[in-house]
Formats: structure tokens, sequence, C-alpha cells
């Protein structure tokens, strides 16, 4: 299908497209790789009035290694992040769940923070983001700019603590830390497509940090202690995110790939050359 | 900039390395854009919520799906389509290959996936069948299958490797 009608803007600075924003409200939508946005537009799931366009705003263009975050400016696609020199090393979860994101052809045009505003509960860079507990910045029409934590910005399905004003800057990575290991796995019918359940792991020497996704209304990230056997504490993960039957899979299928997958990732082994599969970004 | 919802605007682009405009309301995607105003058909459309694959073109450079993109965001970019790649003397090298190895029937997914794959075959020189089978995942074709595509793709690859082997190195390996 074809979009409804919308007025086109193209800001070229953040404090005009924040008063687009805050002009036009509820009737506004902002874009930028447009590769989630666009597929809503076509089948008028979404009909905004006015389009804000933040290609034109050169500031944003950026990847920074600060001291201890990997800073990702909000025009920066996820096939450039996926080329940054150095990013296995620097982020190491992101090299390995990046390949997942939709396809070669979509993060060729679909933006970090685009992924991140989305905030869609089964996305890989949102699970990565709330797994590392990393930040997301945003900027006011004012000029004023504040960092809202992971755990707090997404707040379920397409839902963020992002306000009307307000446009996403640049979201935070932190470093590897030494020591810690970093592993993804993830389920969908085909590579590619929205994940059934996706997990994210930091593995520390006497604790691991679970991240889910695909199951709760947003990413979840839980602490468990390092036992020899996680099987009860993947069984109360499991348990707790409230998942539901969809047209993908039943509850039950999910929480039973939460405890086989998470006990697999926590083990460790060959399971992550599967995920290594696609690296060349 | 600001365009208003019912207003058709200006849009140029370099299609093919020739520069070419035309007008586009806000709302209309590239695809429709190329083949109803530039008249470059080779451009296929399919799904248009980007999950096949077919209206794929290169947007400067990048293999992009031309659904996912509306015309006037590609204002003063470079679009290639599968236009630009016969030359005067005929099919181009990848394209000879998906004949010979039969890598499509009906044909109408194949204009996108040959933008992907040249994409592809610059960034990757020397790829695994599973890069190569990664990259096709972007794209739907439903009556031949990707066999053929995969030794297309890996055929040209090593066509192109080998073509640009310095002679030097050649004359070693002859000895």
């Amino acid at each position: 299908m074809k979009p409804a009608a919308f007025d086109y803007w193209r800001p070229s600075s953040r404090r005009e497209a924040c008063e687009l924003l805050h002009e036009h409200g509820d009737e506004a939508r902002l874009i930028a790789g447009g590769q989630s946005l666009m597929a809503v537009l076509n089948m008028r799931l979404a009909q905004p009035k006015h389009l804000v366009d933040i290609a034109g705003i050169e500031d944003l263009h950026y990847i920074e290694r600060r001291d201890d975050h990997l800073a990702v400016g909000a025009g920066v696609t996820q096939a450039e992040l996926l080329q940054y020199p150095g990013l296995a090393e620097a982020v190491p979860l992101l090299a390995l769940a990046m390949t997942w994101i939709g396809h070669w052809q979509t993060r060729n045009r679909g933006t970090v923070c685009g992924s991140i505003a989305h905030a869609d509960p089964s996305a890989e860079l949102p699970l990565c983001l709330a797994t590392l507990g990393g930040q997301v910045v945003l900027e006011n029409r004012r000029g004023k700019s504040r960092r809202v934590m992971a755990e707090d910005f997404f707040q379920g399905v397409l839902t963020t603590d992002r306000r009307q004003d307000e446009l996403i800057t640049e979201v935070r990575f932190p470093l590897a830390r030494p020591g810690a290991e970093y592993r993804f796995r993830e389920v969908a019918m085909r590579h590619g497509d929205f994940a059934i359940v996706a997990l994210a792991a930091v593995i520390d020497s006497n604790r691991v940090t679970l991240g889910v996704g695909g199951v709760a209304d947003r990413p979840v990230s839980r602490e468990l202690a390092r036992h020899d056997d996680p099987s009860e504490a993947l069984n109360a993960l499991a348990w707790s995110l409230g998942a539901e039957d969809d047209a993908h899979a039943t509850a039950a299928y999910r929480r039973q790939l939460i405890r086989e997958l998470g006990r697999e990732l926590i083990a460790g082994g060959p399971s992550d050359e599967e995920n290594a599969h696609a690296r060349q970004g | 900039m600001h365009a208003r919802a019912d207003q058709r605007i200006r849009v140029t682009l370099t299609l093919n390395s020739r520069e070419r405009s035309g007008y586009a309301e806000p709302r209309t995607q590239l695809c429709d854009f190329l083949r109803h105003e530039l008249g470059a058909t080779g451009t296929h459309v399919g799904c248009e919520h980007g999950v096949c694959g077919a209206c794929t073109v290169r947007v400067d450079g990048r293999a992009s799906r031309s659904c996912l993109m509306l015309a006037v965001q590609a204002e003063g970019r470079r679009l290639d389509t599968v236009e630009s790649l016969a030359g005067e003397e005929g099919l181009s090298d990848l394209q000879q290959a998906f004949r010979r190895h039969h890598a499509l029937q009906c044909g109408f997914c194949t204009a996108g996936i040959l933008m992907s794959c040249e994409e592809f075959l610059e960034r990757v020189a020397d790829p695994s069948e599973a890069q190569v089978r990664d990259m096709l995942s972007g794209h739907l074709c439903r009556c031949t299958g990707y066999t053929g595509m995969v030794q297309a793709v890996l055929d040209v690859a090593r066509t192109r490797r080998e073509a640009t082997v310095p002679d030097s190195q050649q004359e070693n390996n002859d000895v």
C-alpha cells in the first residue's frame, strides 16, 4: 500500500526538529532510516500529518569511543556501526547481535538510534542496550539534554520515556568489561525475522546478566548468581515475564526457549559459532 | 525544508550516472518515483513493506529497499538500478552468471537481487557460501530457489578475484 498524505519537513538542526515536534505533537513522527516506520506508514498503521526527517541534521553522524562507553549518534546506520573498526573488542555484544537485525539491505539504511526509539520488544538493539545497562541521550527544543538509563527508557510495546519535543541524539553502549564474556542467541522463524526469543548474556566470574527480548513488552535484564546449575533461576525468570501465545509461538514454547537457550548460553560452547556465521556486516 | 502534503516538489538525483529530475508528493515512495515519474521500470515493486526485496536499488552505493524510502529522501543522491548493469557489450558478468547458473525463472525478484549482489561483491571479495546466503536472505524468490544464485555469486567473486591478481603474481604462479 501507499502511505496516507503527510507534510514533509527536513530541518537542518536539532533545535528546529524539536520545535516541529513540539508544534505538531501527536501528529508528527520522526523519520531517520525509516526501516520500521516506512513499513508502518505504507500499511497505514500510522497516519501522521507531519513527517520530520532528521537526515538533514549534520552533527548527528558520529561514532565516538569515550572513557567508558561507545557513543552512537542518531544519524549512524546499523551497517556503519557493524563496520566500525574494533567494534568486537569495544562492545562485543553488538558485534554478535547486530547481524541478526533484519537483513543486509535494511541495515544499510536503518539507524541504531531509530531502532532504540521504535522500541520493538523483540528487537536486538534495545535488548543489547538493556542488557549492558546503556543510556539514551535526549535533547529538547530548549537545547537541554538528559540521559536516561535503558531500563527506564523502555516502557512497553513501542513505548518509551521520550517526551513529545525530544529527539534522541545519541545512545551509549558501555565498553566491554575486562574478564567478562558476552554471548547472544536468537530463535526466529527465519534469520532476519522478528525474534521469538532473543537472549543476551554478560558472564562474569561470579554473576550472569541475562537479557531477554521477544517475550515481555520490553527487553528485560536480570542478574543471576552464577551457580553450577542455573535451571531454577532460569525457570523463575521464564515464568516472570508474562509470556503470551501469539501467531508465532506459544507462551510455553517461549518459556522453554528461555530455559534451554539460557542454559546453553551460560554454559557457553559451540552454539556461539552459529552466531558467527554471518559476521561480515 | 518543508513540503506540503498536496504539493508536488521537484526531486533531482543521479540515476545510473545521469542527472534526472521529476516531481513527487512527500508520500511518494522512491520505487514509484523511479517507475512512474522517471520511467525506469527495471526496478520491480513487490510487497511494499520491506520484506521481499524486489525493489532493491543502490542508494549512494548501498543496497536499499526503494519502497522503504521516500522520493524526497533521494534528493541529491546517487541511485543505481538494474538498468545500470548491462553495457554496450551486453550483459554484465553477474547477469551472465545468473543466466549460466539458472539463477532466475520469472525474473520478477531478480532486478533487486542483482543490486544487492553488486554491493556485496564490492564489499566482500572472497565470500563464503554462508555469507552469500545471509545477504540473499534479504530477498524472496518464489520460483527458482537460491542455489543457482549462490553459485552465480561465488562464481563471479572467483572470476573477479582472478582478474585482479597482479601480473607479477601470475608469472610466479606459472613458475
